[in-house]
């Protein structure tokens, strides 16, 4: 346990020594959310009906950029082969790293949302479902999405061939997270999607540390 | 037993045995099922004759999901095992299982639009599917994403493991949520709805398809073999003529 908590500690320094990187990937979130009132026109109707979608779609967009340089500056300088051969397992190490990653990330994704969602004039039922959803997802896109990074490690290409991977995977977060908002605005309960959700993310805390971990193995063979 | 097929001599003197036992009957199967579903099968009573798109569809839908199940075990045996040849089956089953998952998707469009007004839509069963076939696509990218075709193919195999997770909830999408698409006619407790006469010629595409993979996957593993061995020789007379 101590062992989650001094790589956190690391990679919450080394991420607050170059703030600008997570302030770029929040920043691409509000542009690329900005977009589509350019492109659909800004009828307000019709941007409170794509709010809680624009919202999601953007976020997971943003979060793809953000896994490419998660273990590709310590494979690179060797200190994910010190951290292989340490006591702490890797396991441990993947979902530390998943903590950071939704820190640095996840979070500030997460503050942002709100934002985009009064842009577009989100209904206020929404705004709870939003947050809520936000809460339960962002966690479990930096857990799938650590399991890429570790997947395409040192690959040619690798960004792209990321989102190529992770996006599959995370489509059912984006589904349930937007029916939640939705349910919420339309009056409808909301609890069984945000269970669901709540349910993905219990389930990716615990298989995806595995994944990941085989996945380092195989890339410092 | 199967670590004794690790030696690719073997294994190819097995794979020439077994070849024409799968290549023939998935010829005379899928031509003697075709004329069936074509020509000598009832239309239905709703659908008139667009119900023969089904005799490709539900077949290709079985063997997306098979080529993909048996590629995950392959990939499986291949991370626990270190089984030389299955990560070569699963590279050779890969474009295979896609090209089945896209047939699959093409046909359940050309028949969704006659049948519910529209090409696509977006129900729980023809988005799992989709997703099912990025995963194939995924597969093979990050399989030739490395320098090094051994990592690539590790890799390759833990997404392929952990892809598996789809294929239960496109088997289930059916019944989990209200989908345009039809829930589950053939495979159910209560036995088949579908009659005989439609039943016959689907079942023989069926097993004709699966024999036909097999054939298929036997050929693309002998083709990676070679090409491995050629790559293997022209490295090696590189070698010998820089070292000259």
């Amino acid at each position: 346990m101590s062992a989650l908590v001094l790589i956190l500690r690391r990679e919450m320094r080394l991420a607050l020594r170059q703030i600008g990187d997570s302030a770029i990937i929040v920043l691409f979130f509000v542009l690329a959310a900005v977009l589509f009132p350019f492109g659909v026109g800004p009828e307000p109707n019709m941007l409170a009906r794509m709010a809680p979608g624009v919202v999601w779609v953007t976020a997971l967009l943003a979060a793809m950029l953000s896994f490419e340089r998660l273990f590709t500056p310590d494979f690179e300088d060797g200190s994910l082969e010190q951290l292989a051969l340490g006591p702490a397992p890797l396991e441990m190490v993947a979902l530390a790293k998943a903590a950071a990653h939704w820190l640095t990330t996840g979070l500030p994704l997460m503050i942002a949302a709100p934002l985009i969602a009064v842009l577009y004039r989100l209904p206020d039922s929404g705004y709870g479902a939003l947050m809520t959803t936000m809460a339960l997802g962002t966690p479990t896109i930096s857990l799938i999405g650590t399991v890429g990074a570790a997947l395409t490690l040192g690959s040619r290409r690798g960004g792209v061939l990321l989102s190529l991977l992770v996006i599959p995977l995370i489509v059912p977060v984006l589904i349930f997270g937007t029916a939640a908002i939705d349910a919420a605005i339309g009056g409808f309960p909301v609890r069984q999607h945000l269970m669901l959700m709540g349910g993905f993310l219990l389930g990716a805390l615990v298989l995806t540390p595995l994944a990941t971990a085989a996945a380092l193995r195989q890339a410092l063979e | 037993m199967i670590q004794q097929y690790a030696n690719p001599a073997r294994f190819n003197r097995l794979a020439a045995t077994l070849m024409p036992w799968f290549a023939w009957p998935a010829g005379i199967l899928i031509v003697v099922g075709l004329y069936f579903a074509l020509f000598n099968s009832p239309p239905d009573y709703q659908q008139g004759d667009t119900v023969r798109i089904m005799y490709v569809h539900v077949p290709a839908a079985w063997m997306a999901l098979f080529v993909y199940t048996s590629m995950a075990l392959s990939s499986a045996v291949g991370l626990i095992w270190k089984h030389p040849l299955a990560h070569l089956s699963a590279q050779a089953a890969a474009p295979i299982g896609a090209c089945f998952t896209f047939v699959c998707l093409l046909t359940g469009s050309l028949w969704g639009k006659p049948m519910w007004g529209t090409w696509w839509v977006w129900d729980a069963r023809l988005t799992s599917v989709l997703i099912l076939f990025f995963l194939y696509l995924g597969f093979m990218a990050l399989q030739n994403a490395f320098d090094d075709p051994a990592r690539g193919e590790r890799s390759a195999a833990i997404l392929a493991i952990i892809g598996f997770i789809n294929v239960p909830i496109i088997k289930f999408s059916v019944d989990w949520w209200n989908t345009l698409h039809q829930p589950a006619s053939v495979v159910k407790m209560s036995g088949p709805a579908i009659h005989s006469s439609m039943l016959i010629p689907l079942f023989m595409m069926g097993i004709g398809f699966t024999l036909y993979f097999c054939a298929l996957l036997l050929l693309r593993m002998k083709t990676l073999m070679l090409a491995r061995r050629a790559r293997g020789m022209s490295m090696a007379q590189l070698h010998q003529q820089t070292a000259e």
